[in-house]
């Protein structure tokens, strides 16, 4: 599985590298590395519903604190 | 408004806001005859002997624009026709000489080069003079100046000379690119040569960036650029331009900073490699310093290297204020990571050309550095980012820069090293007088520029540089 968070102007702004560090923590808790690919993408289209992100192309719009609740409602369900 | 320092600068301007506008409507093989003819439109000539000179040098302006001559990887190069020859004469004595009795000139004076009249006034035998400056500098009445060509005095590196019929001839081996000369040349006879053509080849290719992401990459001192609008506002006219998106430049300093410490560290002497201009000059005139350029990429090379990494097919494409990047962009190490470099003075064209209004435009963001990153663009920001990068990694390394603002300076400091009397292990080096902000593709040199990049600075969003590379570490795990 791969996510993708935006690292723009933008979304930096509203917040994702809070989102990237919790993702990051997240994955290494649960020993999740070897499935779950964490990736930047500078803007994705989407500014106004930042902080944009994506699981194998599937957009979500996220809050920093959101984090936990999107990675355990979305994430690990998909895995 | 004025948009630029001199009238020199508005008519590249003006030249490369016309071969825009043809290339848009492709109608680029019309350009030689139409552009001249609409900028110098007759029938008396204002700024040369008359209309058809006027126009035959805006013709080579216009082929300037277009990427100038394909076979000289030269960036500046001297437009023949439009160069006046003007007469030099080295050290003369002028007007003001007013037949003193006490003859410090001829004193001083080395080669007994200085006669004088019936009047007591001062001479220089032109052929026993050397040009040491002696007399000048022991002058009660300043009455004695050095003439040298506007070109030769701007060029700190000795590239320029006077070659067949007069006319200013660039030795390559020497030429840093550093554009000291296209500023200052009064009458325009250097200039950069242009690659807008290729980067609207780009965006227009891209069909709205659906075959390939075209990224703008915006040095840091556009802080002091574009003065009658926000920053943000110029951000908005890239997008409108067709790129897709927007970063700063500062963000690949913020990498930079980080790597070129611990470089540093390992190493124990350095001197920078951000300026291009500086890093050339290293390597065409102290060779046996080459060794300790530090192996790091530019800040503009980093970023593109970065970007290409999160988006493969991605097109970059740098713009600042700097001519060397030009050819730092030519550089094989650096082909695979920048498509194109364009000067502020080439994007002003642009945005004109597509007839984007400024001021009317929304306020965009751009906030991808910290505070550290974005200080790059001056003297001495390269240096203060570098300390605290090492205070941030906490590496056991005290630096000890010497920071030198102009290439003159760099020479100091480099002679130094090559005889082993320099005390310093870090040479932080800028070719522009006053860093980045001085380059030559600048709109305006104003005074206030430095304080515009602190001001930049500070309102960065991350204070920290490893905050700022946080975000980066997400697709670079174990870099940065």
């Amino acid at each position: 599985m791969k996510i993708t968070i935006c690292i723009g102007s933008s979304c930096h702004l509203k917040g994702s590298r809070m989102i990237v560090e919790d993702l990051q923590k997240l994955v290494k808790e649960n020993n999740l590395s070897d499935k779950i690919e964490l990736a930047g993408q500078f803007c994705m289209g989407n500014c106004q519903n930042g902080v944009c992100v994506t699981i194998d192309g599937e957009a979500f719009s996220l809050t920093p604190a959101d984090t936990r609740d999107f990675f355990e409602k979305d994430v690990l369900p998909r895995l | 408004m004025q948009l630029f320092d001199t009238y020199v600068q508005k008519l590249k301007y003006k030249v490369l806001r016309e071969v825009a506008r043809h290339a848009y409507q492709d109608t680029l093989q019309d350009c030689y005859l139409d552009i001249p003819k609409l900028i110098s439109p007759g029938p008396k000539s204002e700024l040369r002997c008359c209309i058809y000179k006027e126009r035959a040098i805006v013709a080579e302006r216009v082929k300037m624009a277009m990427g100038g001559d394909k076979t000289n990887p030269n960036i500046v190069e001297v437009i023949d026709i439009a160069c006046d020859e003007c007469p030099v004469s080295g050290y003369r004595v002028g007007p003001d000489c007013r037949g003193c009795i006490a003859h410090r000139c001829a004193s001083v004076c080395p080669r007994n080069a200085i006669s004088f009249d019936e009047n007591h006034h001062a001479h220089i035998d032109p052929d026993k003079c050397i040009n040491c400056g002696k007399c000048a500098s022991v002058c009660p009445y300043s009455a004695i100046q050095n003439h040298v060509r506007p070109c030769e005095r701007a060029c700190k590196v000795k590239a320029i000379s006077q070659g067949e019929n007069h006319v200013a001839q660039i030795d390559e081996g020497k030429c840093i690119n550093c554009g000291a000369c296209v500023y200052q040349c009064p009458f325009g006879a250097l200039q950069d040569k242009s690659f807008l053509l290729d980067a609207i080849k780009m965006i227009r290719e891209s069909d709205h960036n659906k075959n390939y992401r075209v990224y703008a990459v915006v040095a840091p001192s556009i802080s002091s650029q574009f003065v009658h609008v926000k920053v943000g506002q110029v951000i908005t006219a890239l997008k409108e331009l067709g790129f897709f998106t927007v970063i700063e430049a500062a963000l690949g300093a913020d990498m930079v900073a980080y790597k070129e410490s611990r470089e540093l560290a390992e190493k124990g002497f350095l001197t920078s490699s951000c300026c291009p201009a500086f890093v050339s000059y290293i390597e065409k005139s102290f060779p046996s310093l080459k060794q300790h350029i530090s192996h790091n990429y530019s800040p503009m090379a980093e970023l593109g290297r970065y970007i290409k990494k999160t988006d493969p097919t991605a097109k970059v494409i740098f713009i600042g204020p700097c001519t060397a990047k030009k050819a730092e962009a030519q550089r094989e190490n650096v082909k695979p990571h920048v498509d194109c470099v364009l000067t502020f003075e080439e994007l002003q064209a642009w945005i004109d050309s597509r007839d984007l209004d400024l001021k009317s435009l929304e306020v965009g963001v751009l906030d991808n550095a910290s505070y550290f990153g974005r200080i790059f663009a001056r003297s001495g920001g390269l240096s203060d980012s570098v300390v605290q990068a090492i205070k941030e990694q906490k590496l056991d390394l005290i630096v000890n820069p010497v920071i030198c603002d102009g290439i003159e300076e760099c020479r100091v400091a480099l002679l130094k090293k090559q005889k082993n009397l320099l005390k310093e292990n870090f040479i932080e080096g800028m070719a522009c007088t006053g860093g980045c902000i001085g380059g030559a593709g600048c709109l305006t040199h104003g005074p206030k520029d430095k304080s515009e990049v602190d001001k930049y600075g500070h309102e960065a969003y991350e204070k920290t540089i490893g905050d700022a590379l946080a975000l980066c570490r997400v697709t670079e795990e174990n870099e940065a």
